[in-house]
């Protein structure tokens, strides 16, 4: 479970976040969608504890070692090799090293990276590495997916297959529960369960997504942006 | 305190890694020493000045300058896919990402002193093995004090242009009486000295240390967190 109370944020005169409140019970998908400059990543920021906000509370059921943070950037070292950066941050949470080996391979299985694991991330291409890190980002079996953009950059077999990987991680139930910030409406709305928009720092909408389509849900966050 | 520990050797481990891997650091910072301590041979005119009333001066300032070659790529390895964002994310203790770079610090500029050191006594003819166990614990204690200092300074202009330029000019009026220390202390054992005559510039670099390694991991978080 996620929640946000009251939280207030502001960058020198610039405000970021206003008042923003919401809880996000497990097993839900929030799609987060808003203009640049909205505040979706410094929500996403306040959640995972990097941004202390000016005012207000927000956090995650598990604190910091229940999240899986997956940013604009890989959060890779390009000098090391998959299997060295899987292991560092598999340590960095306690992951044991015998599990450490069993999660690297069942990853590596299940992400298609099994070829890549001894070679250095700097030279993968942009859709071995942003594989890499959803490994990366799943190593210690998170309850809690913070997913920053993750479609910038990726062709459609890429976004299609981290679409399932979403999805899959939802469909495990366990109180996981995900929000992802993306432009892509389309991809957004279909992994969703609810669906949030933020305009100027405010949540200006969250509800259930129902039985809404990505036009819709397109629609309304015109609606409502414009 | 285990986990303390356990986190800050995961962290140092990866950084020794990485500047394995590279070399890029060490071999700069091996070449800078060689060459400030080539130009301070030939820049001196031997009939005025005797070689051991400047050797010591000489010495650290060229540890103290290859040292924050070394210190300023500590936290630039983590802007790279913006690796440092995963570790603020991650459940580790932020002293232990502070006391992960002193240790990696520590080692990386040991390997610069260790290689600095016969060099000097080379260039300069200064004979330095009826010393050396005493002159290595001074070197070491000094170095623990300037690089503890170094790490949190390193951290903090992380996000500021010019980290490069910053950080010498943050760090060198802290250095100032641990480097006035060490000189002296040198100075009294290059000239076969009693360690007796240093012992209140002993205590200072002892106290320097016992202030600074302590202060610096409590203050460390401060410079990470937005």
């Amino acid at each position: 479970m996620l929640w946000a109370e009251g939280v207030r944020h502001r960058f020198g005169a610039v405000p970021a976040l206003d008042d923003v409140t919401f809880t996000l019970p497990a097993g839900h998908t929030l799609a987060l969608f808003g203009p640049n400059g909205a505040g979706k990543t410094t929500l996403l920021k306040v959640l995972a504890g990097l941004i202390v906000p000016r005012a207000g509370r927000a956090g995650v059921e598990g604190g910091r070692g229940a999240i899986g943070w997956i940013g604009h950037q890989s959060l890779l070292y390009g000098q090391l090799t998959v299997r060295e950066n899987l292991r560092f941050w598999g340590s960095l949470y306690g992951v044991r090293a015998p599990v450490l080996d069993a999660r690297t391979s069942g990853l590596a299985a299940r992400l298609d990276l099994r070829e890549h694991l001894d070679r250095r991330v700097g030279t993968l291409s942009r859709g071995q590495t942003q594989r890499a890190a959803i490994a990366r980002a799943l190593m210690h079996d998170p309850k809690v997916l913070l997913l920053d953009e993750p479609f910038t950059g990726l062709d459609r077999v890429a976004t299609s297959e981290l679409a399932n990987l979403v999805r899959e991680f939802a469909g495990r139930g366990e109180g996981r529960a995900t929000i992802l910030v993306t432009h892509n409406v389309e991809e957004g709305t279909d992994l969703a369960t609810d669906i949030g928009i933020l305009k100027a720092g405010r949540l200006v909408e969250l509800a259930p997504r129902n039985a809404r389509s990505a036009g819709q849900v397109g629609a309304r966050y015109r609606e409502l942006v414009s | 305190m285990g986990g303390l520990l356990r986190e800050s050797l995961v962290i140092a481990r990866k950084d020794l890694a990485l500047e394995l891997r590279t070399k890029t650091g060490l071999v700069s910072a091996l070449v800078f020493t060689a060459l400030v301590l080539t130009v301070f041979n030939f820049g001196r005119d031997p009939t005025a000045v005797a070689a051991l009333d400047l050797a010591p001066s000489i010495l650290w300032v060229t540890f103290t300058f290859a040292a924050v070659l070394s210190l300023n790529r500590a936290f630039q390895l983590e802007l790279e896919n913006q690796a440092l964002e995963g570790l603020l994310v991650s459940p580790i203790d932020r002293r232990s990402l502070y006391l992960g770079k002193l240790v990696a610090n520590l080692v990386f500029v040991g390997v610069v002193e260790a290689v600095g050191l016969p060099l000097f006594a080379l260039f300069f003819n200064i004979p330095i093995l009826h010393v050396l166990l005493p002159l290595a614990a001074v070197i070491a204690i000094a170095t623990v004090g300037f690089v503890a200092v170094g790490t949190l300074l390193s951290a903090l202009v992380i996000r500021v242009r010019f980290a490069e330029l910053m950080l010498p000019v943050l760090l060198l009026p802290f250095l100032i009486p641990p480097l006035i220390g060490a000189v002296q202390v040198t100075a009294r054992l290059l000239a076969g000295r009693p360690l007796s005559e240093v012992s209140g510039w002993l205590r200072l670099l002892l106290a320097y240390d016992i202030v600074f390694v302590p202060l610096a991991a409590l203050l460390f978080p401060a410079t990470v967190d937005e």
